[in-house]
């Protein structure tokens, strides 16, 4: 099932990353995709770089998507802003226990440790490592996998303020960490689609080839 | 990681030697199985989307909703961003994705391809992350529970379909083998061509 050194690489193929048909490119010339016509990459063109500075921004956002309120409620003339924390804390506080973890796990827990999950990845393959490269793999489908599961404060707030719109008796705005946290979601999926799970192998194939 | 997959029996799977991932999976009928589903996925998300979602208030103050009604309250209250990524993730990208699915493979069952099919091909693949209705609907669920001890909220006809709309359109995705409609693709004749 295997060729002898196992990386496609070494023996000018790859796969391209629409389709999944196994092409020939030679080192260092341009190809495209004769069945679907992509480009034709051994690897994801700078993808340490382009997923580093997606996941800088996404850190950079993360800080107004908690801070600042995501919810206006005005009701009866009083006004009271919410944000994703005071939402958990208002379950919490009525006794909901499970949908406040449902929202604590989505919006705060989900995109900081998926952050912190594609740091990692990108700092240990930037210096290479050789370390338990079959773990990381599997941390990086489930930041993949789990990504988008965020966006649910989001739609919360959509249909918040789709519905209550009581005039005095109770109006929903939404605020402006709502956009922040959208955008958060967003550029961490775009983060770890640019991040090539490939090169988390490429150093342990190289120590193979030494060792032979 | 380089593998060779070997010719696989109808509704099994080859993996990744290496990482274990699924590479490879044949399930029996793909085409027409998938074709059968997209339809019903298009008729699910026109009811959806005609008919009122929820509605909430008191006896007398009561406000219908449709799926669109959440983006077009955002937009009026300035969040012309939120109101776009809102809009994308819940209602335009399923309907690509309905409409691509229906244009790949209706003809591919008479063995045709349309001009374009690969293209359109290619876009389902980058289209699928960004179709969010199961994460909508957790949204709902969580909103009905906030609201339910200010009023009473009632689920309209386009939730059910909603529901049916998410079940239907994922079962289409996973019995859908990008591979094997690929290599179909290749064997189809242009439409238009002489048999």
């Amino acid at each position: 099932m295997m060729n002898p050194s196992g990386n496609a690489m070494s023996v000018s193929l790859t796969g391209c990353h629409a389709c999944g048909l196994v092409c020939r490119l030679e080192h260092g010339h341009h190809g495209v995709c004769p069945r679907c016509g992509t480009e034709l990459h051994f690897r994801k063109p700078r993808s340490i770089e382009r997923s580093t500075a997606l996941v800088i921004a996404a850190f950079i956002f993360y800080l107004p998507a908690n801070l600042l309120p995501i919810t206006h409620t005005a009701a009866l003339g009083k006004v009271q802003s919410d944000t994703i924390m005071s939402g958990v804390i208002y379950f919490i506080s009525h006794g909901d226990w499970p949908l406040a973890l449902v929202i604590f796990i989505a919006s705060v827990a989900v995109p900081l440790l998926k952050l912190l999950i594609l740091s990692y990845l990108l700092w240990t393959v930037k210096h290479r490592s050789r370390s338990r490269p079959l773990d990381r793999t599997k941390l990086y489908r489930i930041t993949e996998a789990v990504g988008r599961w965020s966006m649910v404060d989001v739609f919360v707030v959509t249909v918040l303020v789709a519905l209550v719109q009581l005039g005095f008796l109770a109006n929903i705005e939404a605020g402006p960490g709502a956009l922040y946290f959208s955008m958060v979601v967003i550029i961490t999926m775009f983060a770890a689609m640019a991040f090539d799970p490939r090169l988390i192998w490429d150093p342990v194939e190289e120590n193979h080839e030494r060792e032979n | 990681m380089l593998n060779r997959v070997p010719v696989v029996p109808p509704d099994s799977c080859a993996r990744c030697a290496r990482c274990g991932h699924v590479l490879f999976r044949n399930p029996a009928n793909c085409v027409e199985k998938t074709l059968a589903l997209s339809f019903s996925a298009l008729i699910l998300w026109i009811v959806a989307n005609v008919f009122p979602f929820l509605s909430f208030g008191l006896p007398g103050n009561l406000i219908e909703t449709n799926l669109v009604s959440g983006v077009v309250s955002l937009y009026e209250q300035g969040q012309s961003i939120l109101a776009f990524v809102v809009l994308v993730t819940s209602i335009v990208a399923p309907a690509l994705q309905i409409a691509g699915l229906l244009y790949v493979l209706a003809p591919l069952n008479r063995g045709r391809r349309l001009p374009g099919a690969r293209e359109v091909m290619r876009w389902l693949g980058h289209l699928r992350p960004w179709s969010m209705m199961e994460v909508f609907m957790l949204g709902i669920l969580v909103s009905m529970v906030k609201l339910g001890g200010m009023a009473d909220v009632v689920p309209g006809v386009a939730l059910w379909a909603f529901c049916c709309l998410i079940v239907v359109l994922s079962w289409a995705l996973s019995t859908l083998e990008p591979h094997v409609i690929w290599e179909q693709l290749d064997d189809a004749t242009d439409a238009g061509a002489a048999p």
